[in-house]
């Protein structure tokens, strides 16, 4: 009788992590819950980046060194440490303005418009491009559409459609790690369809209790070249930042 | 006064090589001042007559948002043109966007035109074209710098009115040669509706072009600049120009009427016995003031009737085949073509010989005034006085 009552007990047991699995299975499928999760590892309320990124030119590389405040998506402020002859070079953007100081012309610049779609001291990332940092959730809609391997790591391929307007990205297809919740791969569209920016990201390590990746690999679509390698050398998030941090006093001092 | 032009004459021609130099700088300065002045005319017409012809029309309409000086005012300022009959006006709608000649970015206005205008003279019948691919002009400046030639397809990316990234490829139906920068260095022209289209901004134009049919009454959304208004910047950088070269001849004129100077008074110096006969046969002192004042005088007639003796085939000639402009000089934001034809107006030749011949008369009555305090027996015995 007692060997009866075991094995109901055992059989009830499986059957209750049997469905516990299964329900957890369905729950990290949902393309909504991905993304959530997704933003949940690259989203932060601030963060202070030091970065090392590489430019890949025609005939030779060379790698940029910056420390980067931003809050939320509005505000941001970067400063180049390195090399030599863009060191001191500040940039802030605050909403949809963005001023560049340059130390060798002590001068404030305010980009705009063409401007602003520019290359970033000749990467393949615009300053428009730096300014995109709205959360992937808020921004679209996302479908499942397959799992694939990328680098050894099995990913979910999402397509995200824009469901707002405004989003520079109207479609992108996202590889995200299944186990990290962290994108590996996307690609950027146009409206038209056409495939414009490709990343790629590796080297995913926990920070702050978080998954992120410390490499990112850019790759411009329509431009010719290898890409532009960004390294994070560390990051921090949700971190205290003065606000001074953020007004146009900051890029002379 | 017959008398005196007589004696002037010869004395001149008695002086032999000096009076031959002195006229010859002037003639000199002369032919220079009226080659630079008629340069700056020509190019100042071909300058207008261009730019009014594949820019300004007969004035612009700019939407009250937009500000051509300002990139910032590209992309909220556009709006609908409330006019019944477009067949005098010319729409144009203005994004900016990139474009990828070759693997490489570079930044570009993009702006929709209709193709069947006929109000400009840019060759916008090549936008209209029945293929998939959407055509589009560019001016020469821009496809040398972009290195694109007429036959390529390119990609061009901009941000539709939400701000969303969107990319075609276009084909460079034609690249065309015009004088006029404006319409040329970092522009991409292409046909107004599939324009309006991919951008989301259907009946949208930043501005229009009129012409002289159009009845300008006012458009509240819209701000007027007439013809005239936008030819001054262009008129005041000629003018500015002109006035910065004329230092140049202003300083050889300078030389010239020094060397006429120096003649004068070495003259009254070397003379005296000469001025002291001429007074001593009965000429009153005025009379011989005048005398070498007309010989300073007909050193400029002397330099204006050789200049025209060899202005008049060598402008003619110059007008003719015009004057070509190097390659560096036409890359400027200045509307100027690759060859100049200057304009050599009767008043400008009238002018500059006025100027020419009353300064060296002048000149020369300026020293010549010593003459009438001098003591008729000392100039006679020749003593310096």
């Amino acid at each position: 009788m007692n060997t009866l009552y075991f094995r109901i007990l055992l059989i009830g047991i499986a059957i209750y992590f049997q469905q516990g699995i299964d329900a957890q299975t369905t729950t990290a499928m949902d393309p909504v819950y991905i993304l959530e999760q997704v933003d949940a590892n690259m989203s932060a309320k601030n963060r202070i980046i030091h970065a090392k990124m590489t430019v890949h030119g025609r005939r030779k590389s060379r790698t940029i060194e910056s420390k980067s405040y931003s809050v939320g998506r509005l505000k941001s402020y970067s400063e180049y440490l390195a090399p030599a002859r863009e060191k001191g070079t500040k940039m802030l953007k605050l909403d949809n303005r963005l001023w560049i100081y340059a130390p060798s012309t002590d001068r404030t610049i305010q980009l705009s418009g063409h401007m602003l779609r520019q290359s970033v001291l000749g990467s393949d990332l615009s300053y428009e491009d730096m300014m995109e940092d709205r959360s992937l959730l808020e921004l679209y809609d996302a479908k499942l559409i397959g799992e694939e391997t990328v680098n050894g790591r099995e990913t979910w391929v999402l397509e995200l459609r824009a469901k707002v307007d405004g989003v520079s990205y109207t479609k992108r297809k996202s590889w995200i790690d299944q186990e990290r919740f962290v994108p590996l791969k996307e690609e950027l569209y146009a409206k038209s369809g056409q495939l414009l920016k490709m990343i790629e990201l590796s080297e995913v390590s926990r920070v702050d209790g978080r998954w992120f990746p410390q490499k990112m690999v850019y790759k411009d679509m329509l431009k010719k070249g290898k890409g532009t390698e960004f390294y994070i050398v560390s990051i921090q998030f949700n971190a205290s930042i003065p606000d001074h941090y953020f007004t146009k006093a900051i890029l002379k001092s | 006064m017959k008398l005196a032009i007589q004696l002037a004459y010869r004395n001149l021609m008695g002086a032999g090589l000096k009076t031959w130099l002195n006229v010859g700088i002037l003639a000199f300065t002369f032919l220079l001042i009226v080659f630079y002045n008629g340069f700056m005319d020509g190019w100042n017409a071909q300058a207008m007559r261009d730019s009014v012809a594949y820019e300004f029309g007969e004035g612009h309409y700019y939407h009250k948002d937009y500000d051509p000086k300002d990139p910032f005012s590209i992309k909220d300022g556009h709006g609908i043109i409330q006019v019944d009959n477009l067949t005098n006006v010319v729409p144009i709608l203005i994004r900016q966007g990139s474009v990828y000649p070759d693997g490489r970015m570079m930044p570009v206005l993009l702006k929709g035109i209709p193709a069947k205008q006929s109000i400009l003279d840019l060759p916008t019948s090549y936008l209209q074209s029945d293929e998939e691919t959407i055509p589009a002009i560019i001016g020469k400046r821009f496809a040398k710098a972009s290195r694109i030639q007429e036959g390529d397809d390119v990609t061009i990316r901009w941000r539709d009115q939400n701000g969303s990234f969107d990319a075609v490829t276009i084909h460079i139906a034609k690249v065309f040669d015009c004088d006029v920068p404006t319409v040329d260095a970092g522009q991409i022209w292409l046909p107004l509706y599939p324009f309006r289209s991919l951008t989301g901004l259907d009946y949208q134009s930043s501005m229009f072009v009129i012409n002289k049919e159009f009845d300008r009454e006012q458009y509240p959304d819209w701000n007027y600049k007439s013809q005239e208004e936008l030819l001054k910047p262009l008129k005041m950088v000629v003018d500015s120009k002109k006035a910065g070269g004329s230092i140049m001849y202003v300083l050889l004129l300078g030389i010239a009427l020094l060397a006429i100077f120096d003649t004068q008074v070495l003259s009254i110096f070397r003379r005296q016995k000469e001025i002291g006969t001429y007074v001593s046969l009965g000429m009153t002192r005025s009379q011989v003031v005048k005398l070498f004042t007309v010989e300073g005088a007909m050193y400029s007639i002397m330099a204006v009737i050789a200049a025209i003796i060899v202005g008049v085939p060598l402008f003619y000639l110059i007008s003719q085949s015009g004057i070509t402009i190097p390659q560096s000089s036409q890359t400027t934001s200045l509307s100027i073509s690759e060859v100049v034809y200057p304009k050599f107006t009767l008043s400008l030749i009238a002018t500059m010989i006025l100027l020419v011949v009353l300064a060296a008369t002048m000149v020369s009555y300026l020293p010549s005034r010593k003459i009438a305090k001098m003591d008729p027996v000392q100039a006679l015995k020749g003593k310096i006085q």
